[in-house]
C-alpha cells in the first residue's frame, strides 16, 4: 500500500534521509525506531508529502507522493496522521477539531460528522468530553482526541509521529491503548516511537535509522532477537535497560 | 478663563455628533478594509511566491515612508483622477486611508501569522485541508486572537489619523469643532471640550485593550 523507494533529502547541506527504500503492505503495522535526529520523523512527513523530498518516489495506493500531477491535498485525505504535540486547534473544541476536515474537506452535513465525531470519542473512551477545548484536556485525552480526528477521515493507513513522547508517563498507556486496538481492528499503520513494549506487542515489522539510513528493516521477531547490526543492538540495549 | 461658556458647546453638540459619527463610521470602515487588506499583504509577504513577497514588501515600505496628510491630499486628487469622475472627500479619504494603514496591519498580522507553530498548518494540511482552507479556518483565526490587542490599538491610532480629514473639509468631530469654534468665536472652549472628548474615547479604549489582553494571554 505505501512504498518507499530510494528516497533522499536535504536540508540544505544536511544529507537527511540516505536511499531510504521499505513498503508497508495493507493491514501492516510497522514501527520506526531510533536515535533523536536519525530522520525518522521526517520520513514520516515524507509519506504524506508535509516534507518534500528531492529524490526518489513514494506510493500511497499507487498515487506518487511527490508526482506533478498529484492533487496532495486529495491524497492527504485519506492519510491519517498524529503528531507528538498533538496539534489540535486550540480554538476549536473536541468536537470542531473531528468535524472540520469531515465537512470542508469530505463535504459531510454538519449532522453527519457530528454523528460519527460522538462515535469516534466513544472508541478513544472520550464519550462526554466533545465540548471541551483543548486546553482543557489532559496530554493523554488531547492526543486520544488527535487521533479520533484524524480516524474521522476514514484513513486507508495511518501514520504516527512520536505519539507519546510529549506525554507524562502516566498518560502513555491510554494512547498506546487505542493504537492497539486501532491496529487490531486491521489498519494500516506506521509509528515513529520509543515504545519498545508497543513495538513487541503490536508491530509486525521494525524499521531501525540511524544518521538517516534505514540499518534494519526486520520482522519484529527477528528485530529484538537476532538484531544484525551492532548499530540497532546498540540502541536496543541502551532502549531496554530500565 | 472668566468667560468659559459652556453653552457654546452645549448649543452645538448635535452638529458635533454629527462629525462624532463620520469619524466612527470612517475608523470603522477603513479599520475593516484594512485589516483584510493587511492580511492578504501579510500572506503574500509570507507566501514562496517570489512576486507576492516583493509586492507585500513594497507596499509596506512605500506607505510607511509617506506622511498620511500627504497620503489623503494625494488620494483626494489622484482617485478622481484615476476613475475618471467625481468621487467625494469621504470615498477618497477611505480608500486613502485603507491603503495607508493597510501597511501597518499587514506587518501585525505577520508577526501573528509568524507566531502560530508550523504544526498547526501541518494538522491542517494532513486533514486535507487546502492553503486557503488551512489559513481560514486553522491560522488566521489564532493570529488574529492573538493579535487582537494589537489591532485594537492600531485602531485607535486609526480613529485619532482621521481627524486629517480636516484638510479635505470632511465634517469628521474634529473639522466640525473648528468649524464651530471660529463661526462663533470660541477657540478655548471647543478645543477644550474636543481634546476631553478625544482622551476620553482613546484613553478609555487603551484601557479596554489592557484588560482584553490580560485575558487573552492569561
Amino acid at each position: 500500500m505505501i512504498e518507499i523507494s530510494n528516497i533522499n533529502k536535504w536540508f540544505g547541506s544536511f544529507h537527511v534521509l540516505k536511499n531510504c527504500s521499505t513498503q508497508v503492505a495493507k493491514g501492516e503495522v510497522v514501527v520506526i525506531c531510533g536515535p533523536s535526529g536519525s530522520g525518522k520523523s521526517t520520513l514520516i512527513k515524507c509519506v504524506n508529502g508535509l516534507e518534500p523530498f528531492q529524490e526518489g518516489t513514494i506510493t500511497v495506493n499507487d498515487i506518487s507522493v511527490g508526482g506533478k500531477g498529484t492533487d496532495l491535498s486529495k491524497l492527504r485525505a485519506h492519510i491519517g496522521m498524529v503528531f507528538q504535540n498533538f496539534e489540535l486547534f486550540p480554538h476549536m473544541t473536541a468536537m470542531q477539531n473531528i468535524c472540520l476536515g469531515q465537512t470542508k474537506v469530505l463535504g459531510r452535513s454538519t449532522t453527519e460528522a457530528q454523528d460519527r465525531a460522538n462515535a469516534l470519542l466513544q472508541r478513544v473512551g472520550l464519550g462526554e468530553l466533545g465540548y471541551k477545548y483543548p486546553a482543557e484536556l489532559s496530554g493523554g485525552q488531547q492526543q486520544r482526541v488527535a487521533i479520533a480526528r484524524a480516524l474521522a477521515m476514514d484513513p486507508i493507513a495511518m501514520l504516527f509521529d512520536e505519539p507519546t513522547s510529549a506525554l507524562d508517563p502516566e498518560m502513555i498507556n491510554e494512547v498506546l491503548d487505542v493504537m492497539q486496538e486501532l491496529a487490531r481492528s486491521g489498519m494500516t499503520m506506521m509509528v515513529v516511537t520509543h515504545e519498545m513494549g508497543f513495538a513487541r506487542r503490536v508491530a509486525d515489522r521494525v524499521i531501525f535509522m540511524d544518521q538517516g539510513e534505514i540499518v534494519e528493516d526486520a520482522t519484529k521477531d527477528d528485530f529484538f532477537t537476532r538484531s544484525r547490526s551492532e548499530r540497532a543492538q546498540l540502541f536496543l540495549s541502551k532502549i531496554l535497560q530500565h | 478663563m472668566i468667560d468659559f461658556d459652556f453653552n457654546a458647546i452645549i448649543r452645538n453638540l448635535p452638529y458635533l455628533w454629527q462629525g462624532m459619527q463620520l469619524s466612527l463610521l470612517l475608523t470603522g470602515l477603513a479599520a475593516a478594509g484594512s485589516i483584510v487588506l493587511g492580511t492578504i499583504l501579510a500572506l503574500m509577504r509570507l507566501s514562496g511566491v517570489r512576486l507576492f513577497q516583493w509586492i507585500g514588501t513594497a507596499w509596506v515600505n512605500f506607505f510607511r515612508s509617506l506622511p498620511l496628510l500627504l497620503v489623503i491630499f494625494w488620494f483626494y486628487f489622484l482617485v478622481p483622477m484615476v476613475v475618471q469622475r467625481q468621487v467625494d472627500a469621504f470615498n477618497s479619504a477611505l480608500i486613502g486611508f485603507v491603503l495607508f494603514e493597510a501597511a501597518y496591519y499587514c506587518e501585525i498580522m505577520r508577526s501573528g501569522i509568524l507566531s502560530i507553530s508550523r504544526g498547526q498548518a501541518w494538522a491542517g494540511y494532513a486533514l486535507g485541508l487546502r492553503y486557503s482552507q488551512t489559513m481560514r479556518y486553522v491560522v488566521l483565526p489564532q493570529a488574529f486572537r492573538n493579535m487582537l490587542p494589537i489591532l485594537l490599538t492600531q485602531t485607535i491610532i486609526l480613529f485619532q489619523d482621521t481627524s486629517l480629514v480636516f484638510v479635505v473639509g470632511l465634517a469628521d468631530f474634529m473639522t466640525s469643532a473648528v468649524t464651530v469654534a471660529q463661526r462663533d468665536s470660541r477657540l478655548l472652549e471647543l478645543y477644550t471640550f474636543t481634546a476631553l472628548v478625544y482622551f476620553a474615547m482613546c484613553y478609555g479604549a487603551s484601557a479596554y485593550v489592557k484588560q482584553l489582553q490580560k485575558k487573552i494571554h492569561r
